[in-house]
């Protein structure tokens, strides 16, 4: 191993299973994802027609706790997948140190945004 | 008797010559700012090899063409080119491989992702550092048997494809995480880690996994496979890079 001089290389040195453990949330969430959207579509655009999918049928069909919990897991484990997606690629093209932070935490802040707004949303019906 | 049973015995393969343009991407540092395009017109059969063209192009064309080769037979693993838009050994490539008829061009430029220094002549230190950082080396501290370290012909054959690598550069450099961010290690520095991990009488698995485990380890390959098509020993690449990630998996979750 290259013999750390500074702080950034010892950083990049140091043990750490992060990457590991996003590796394996990346297999397993896309896996589940795969099932819980294709449940999602068949309920928005198959069993109901577009007439019968009015505000109050939704409300009627989210006061099921089940079912808020089937749209937040869909809402959370997609923003997280995205999200981790996402920032691989800033990792690989954004090479500027500073660049990059701000870039990430811009990102970051939106991804948060949308899921705390979601989140709100869903349970406040 | 009749002549016309006798007919000159011309062997069709042999002697087919075709004129090739060769385009090569040529860049003087002490005269140019941007690489530029030069095309030279060879004379060549269909089972000479690129590298024989390029050497034609050197050698009686224009000396001052700059590139590497050593061994030329597929094995040094010093004339990595981008022939016609792949990564290729020049060596190892015929040009009834890349080329259709007389006329037709070949197009040859250095590999990406590493600083050019003349032509087609590369800087290979980025990569040989990536190479050292793995640690390229047996390691076993356990006193030595009186004869030699046995291997089972079973467990010898799970580095049979990691250990045909010649560090030609070809999958590195055709990698576009490499291309885009140099701290990747790169496959070819993977391979080498595969080549000492899965050796049954290697006794630094841990610490070879360990640097696999890093941001700049396995986790940056994104499975494009570009590697293993460029690959001229037909290593399966991607598919050793994913069972680097599986042993690093097992050994810390």
């Amino acid at each position: 191993m290259i013999r750390a001089r500074t702080f950034t290389d010892a950083r990049q040195q140091s043990h750490s299973n992060a990457e590991l453990n996003w590796w394996i949330f990346m297999r397993i969430s896309g896996l589940i994802l795969v099932f819980l959207i294709l449940g999602h579509i068949y309920m928005t655009f198959i069993q109901v027609s577009e007439a019968d999918a009015t505000f109050d049928a939704v409300v009627s069909k989210l006061s099921n706790p089940a079912w808020k919990f089937y749209d937040w897991l869909i809402l959370a484990l997609a923003l997280m997948h995205g999200a981790n997606g996402a920032r691989y690629s800033i990792e690989d093209y954004v090479r500027s140190r500073p660049n990059r932070a701000w870039v990430k935490g811009i990102f970051y802040t939106v991804i948060a945004l949308i899921f705390a707004f979601g989140t709100i949303g869903l349970f406040a019906i | 008797m009749t002549q016309a049973q006798i007919t000159p015995s011309t062997p069709a393969t042999a002697a087919a010559m075709m004129t090739l343009k060769v385009k090569v991407l040529r860049f003087d540092p002490e005269k140019d700012k941007k690489a530029h395009w030069e095309t030279y017109e060879v004379e060549a059969s269909a089972g000479d090899r690129v590298l024989d063209v390029i050497n034609h192009v050197k050698w009686y064309v224009d000396p001052s063409l700059t590139f590497r080769r050593s061994c030329a037979h597929g094995i040094c693993g010093s004339d990595a080119m981008l022939i016609n838009g792949r990564n290729r050994l020049a060596c190892k490539t015929l040009l009834r491989d890349v080329v259709k008829k007389s006329g037709d061009t070949i197009t040859v430029e250095p590999i990406r992702g590493l600083k050019v220094e003349k032509d087609l002549l590369v800087d290979m230190e980025p990569f040989f550092d990536s190479y050292k950082a793995i640690m390229p080396y047996f390691i076993n501290e356990s006193p030595e048997p009186a004869a030699e370290r046995i291997q089972s012909p079973e467990l010898a054959e799970r580095m049979a494809h990691s250990s045909n690598c010649i560090l030609c550069a070809c999958c590195t450099t055709s990698c576009p995480i490499f291309w885009v961010n140099g701290s990747y290690l790169g496959p070819a520095s993977i391979v080498q880690a595969h080549r000492f991990i899965f050796d049954s009488r290697d006794e630094a698995t841990q610490q070879r996994l360990n640097i696999m485990n890093q941001n700049t380890g396995v986790w940056r390959c994104r499975t494009a496979y570009n590697c293993t098509e460029a690959c001229p020993r037909d290593i399966p690449i991607t598919q050793l890079i994913e069972e680097v990630k599986r042993a690093v998996m097992y050994q810390q979750a």
